[in-house]
């Protein structure tokens, strides 16, 4: 079945729609999927406040660029000045950031209208979204037409209760929120596969950009040394715009690469007879679902019968990569959460003997078992008995995991085609039968890799499985080459002809404007 | 192997994170038991990597210059306790109760 791409910008340019109409449109398709639990916040009086200033632009023919008026939602871990940010934790419940995180500013002097925060699992540590303190989040394709129709109806009632599945994690907020049409882009971030991961599970495109290319000022630090921002859109070309946006040497954060970065446009590549696809072998990991294998093979053959070269090729450390991130990442939290002592923001602890007993008495209350589970194990690891053993141990096989991609692109391959989840998205009921770790340590480990050789990678939506439920491949590219990357990720995307969701909610939401056209994409 | 009271005691007034119960035990066990198997690779004259631009840049230093500031006011307000402009912490140099003084499970081992 094959989706139109309305554009959105150009409605507004010509006075199709209105920023604020949009705007209200969104919010009240908020207010009508509640029970997704995808926001934590919605800023309805800011957001309005902006669409009217929006709107004050196009009516004097001055919008501020392709983001004026489109509404997007953000990751509740990025900084919003005025709004609050938790973090999905108790330790932030309350806390009203003094600024915005580099990102958030970027969008807003696009003219972009902030919607709200999302939610997300706890500090961003989870793959399910179902980890934070507001509760889980639901995925939207749990009440579509199409995951209905092939689930085996217990009784009706029931059904729509105990039925729905995850949406994948960390930012499960911000792909709920892109797949259900309440926002055309949301800001997620990726340590360990967070963006990509949820973008799989709900059906959106999720990039993940090169370690450098984005600014992380303002985005709440789990792992400094993997974290990115992460970009979530119903359309490559979407991200490509957002990317052109956020992208870009900043002052305040030191990691950001200082060459000049030149927003693209992404061809509509015809000839793919000169790109080479490599297949790592590795990553036909155990647990990889029949379906998604067939997928990833049926993926393969598209390229080679348009003419493209696709070799098979190893990344050996593969299998290495989550044991090395548990290290790396519960060690940097280790640090990164020390900042978090109830004295000059967030959570306080009435405990008051003495700083140490109030330190632990507000982390205690303030943190969840996932949280404090990685603070303690990551402190472990940093003693000085086990430093070289651990620690160190891992920055040197994660060396040998950059390697490996090394090795490969410079034989010539210039993107990888591997799945991007081990299976489509699980009922909660079952997702919870593990805990957080162990699911984890399942769930990263197609996505980890790029997070520790600090590559470039996208989700593309691919296909629905056989419970009706999203299926994304994912590409991983050079360092810095998103324009490359975000080429072919497109191509496929117009091979492949991913369906729309079918969700009342939004069709109800969509009549007028849009008539029988769904906008899907805002490019 | 199994994790020494002692290291235990010592992680804890590193961590603060009063994960001392048993089940914070048993997490710690299991991360350890699973980044054991790191030990599997062979990392003979491999050099630790610190950061994956680290042929791209060298960390800059810029100009000690002062470029922001002022918002003593901003930052004042997210804080629980305070006294005119200071963050206000209880007394510090009182170490957590010794290991036979405390309520928790360790006691009795």
């Amino acid at each position: 079945c094959f989706w139109r791409r309305f554009q959105v910008s150009a409605a507004l340019k010509e006075g199709h729609v209105t920023p604020t109409e949009l705007c209200q449109r969104c919010l009240a398709l908020i207010r009508s999927t509640r029970f997704l639990n995808a926001y934590i916040t919605i800023a309805e009086e800011s957001a309005l406040k902006q669409a009217e200033a929006s709107e004050e632009r196009y009516k004097r023919g001055q919008p501020l660029g392709v983001l004026d008026g489109i509404p997007v939602a953000v990751k509740d871990n990025f900084n919003t000045a005025g709004i609050e940010t938790t973090c999905a934790s108790n330790m932030l419940r309350g806390y009203i950031s003094p600024y915005n995180a580099t990102v958030v500013q970027k969008l807003l002097d696009q003219g972009a209208v902030l919607l709200g925060k999302t939610n997300l699992d706890e500090f961003a540590m989870g793959s399910g979204s179902t980890d934070g303190v507001f509760g889980p989040v639901r995925n939207p394709w749990s009440y579509s037409r199409q995951y209905k129709e092939k689930s085996v109806p217990k009784s009706h009632s029931e059904d729509k209760e105990s039925n729905w599945v995850i949406t994948g994690g960390s930012s499960g907020g911000s792909a709920a929120a892109v797949s259900s049409f309440t926002c055309f882009a949301a800001l997620g971030s990726d340590t360990g596969g967070s963006t990509r991961n949820p973008a799989a599970h709900c059906g959106v495109v999720g990039l993940k950009p090169t370690y450098g290319l984005i600014s992380r000022h303002g985005l709440i630090p789990l792992v400094n040394s993997m974290d990115v921002p992460g970009i979530l859109t119903r359309c490559v070309d979407d991200a490509a715009v957002v990317l052109g946006s956020l992208a870009g040497h900043d002052p305040k954060d030191s990691t950001t690469i200082q060459d000049n970065f030149k927003p693209f446009e992404l061809p509509n590549l015809t000839d793919v007879s000169k790109l080479s696809i490599g297949i790592p072998k590795e990553y036909h990991a155990p647990g990889l679902s029949s379906e998604i294998l067939a997928l990833w093979s049926k993926a393969a053959d598209l390229f080679q019968n348009a003419g493209a070269k696709v070799v098979e090729v190893s990344l050996p450390h593969t299998r290495y990569s989550i044991v090395c991130y548990h290290v790396l990442c519960t060690a940097e939290v280790a640090s990164n959460m020390a900042r978090f002592d109830g004295l000059e923001y967030g959570h306080r602890s009435d405990m008051n003997e003495s700083t140490e007993s109030m330190y632990a008495a507000t982390r205690r209350e303030g943190f969840n078992d996932v949280v404090r589970g990685r603070i303690l194990s990551g402190n472990y690891f940093l003693l000085k008995q086990n430093y070289e053993k651990y620690f160190i141990k891992a920055q040197k096989v994660r060396r040998l995991i950059a390697d490996d991609f090394m090795r490969v692109f410079r034989s010539g391959v210039d993107v990888l085609l591997t799945p991007t989840t081990l299976s489509d998205a699980a009922p909660y009921v079952e997702f919870i039968k593990e805990d957080n770790r162990t699911r984890s340590a399942q769930d990263d480990i197609l996505t980890q890799a790029a997070n520790m050789a600090g590559l470039p990678a996208i989700n593309v939506p691919t296909a629905l499985s056989e419970r009706g439920l999203p299926v994304g491949l994912q590409f991983i590219g050079r360092s810095f080459q998103e324009q490359q990357l975000l080429t072919v990720a497109k191509w496929f995307e117009k091979q492949v002809q991913f369906p729309m969701i079918q969700l009342e909610e939004v069709e109800r939401h969509n009549h007028g404007v849009f008539q029988d056209q769904k906008s899907t994409s805002f490019s | 192997q199994k994790v020494s009271v002692e290291v235990l005691d010592h992680l804890e007034h590193l961590a603060l994170v009063d994960f001392r119960d048993s089940e914070g035990v048993e997490r710690l066990q299991k991360a350890i038991q699973f980044a054991d198997q790191l030990h599997e690779v062979n990392t003979e004259g491999v050099e630790p990597m610190d950061s994956v631009l680290e042929d791209r840049w060298c960390l800059y230093l810029r100009e000690d210059d002062v470029t922001e500031g002022n918002c003593t006011k901003e930052l004042l307000e997210n804080a629980r306790e305070k006294v005119e402009e200071y963050f206000v912490a209880p007394p510090g140099n009182i170490p957590l109760p010794k290991l036979e003084e405390r309520e928790t499970f360790l006691q009795g081992s």
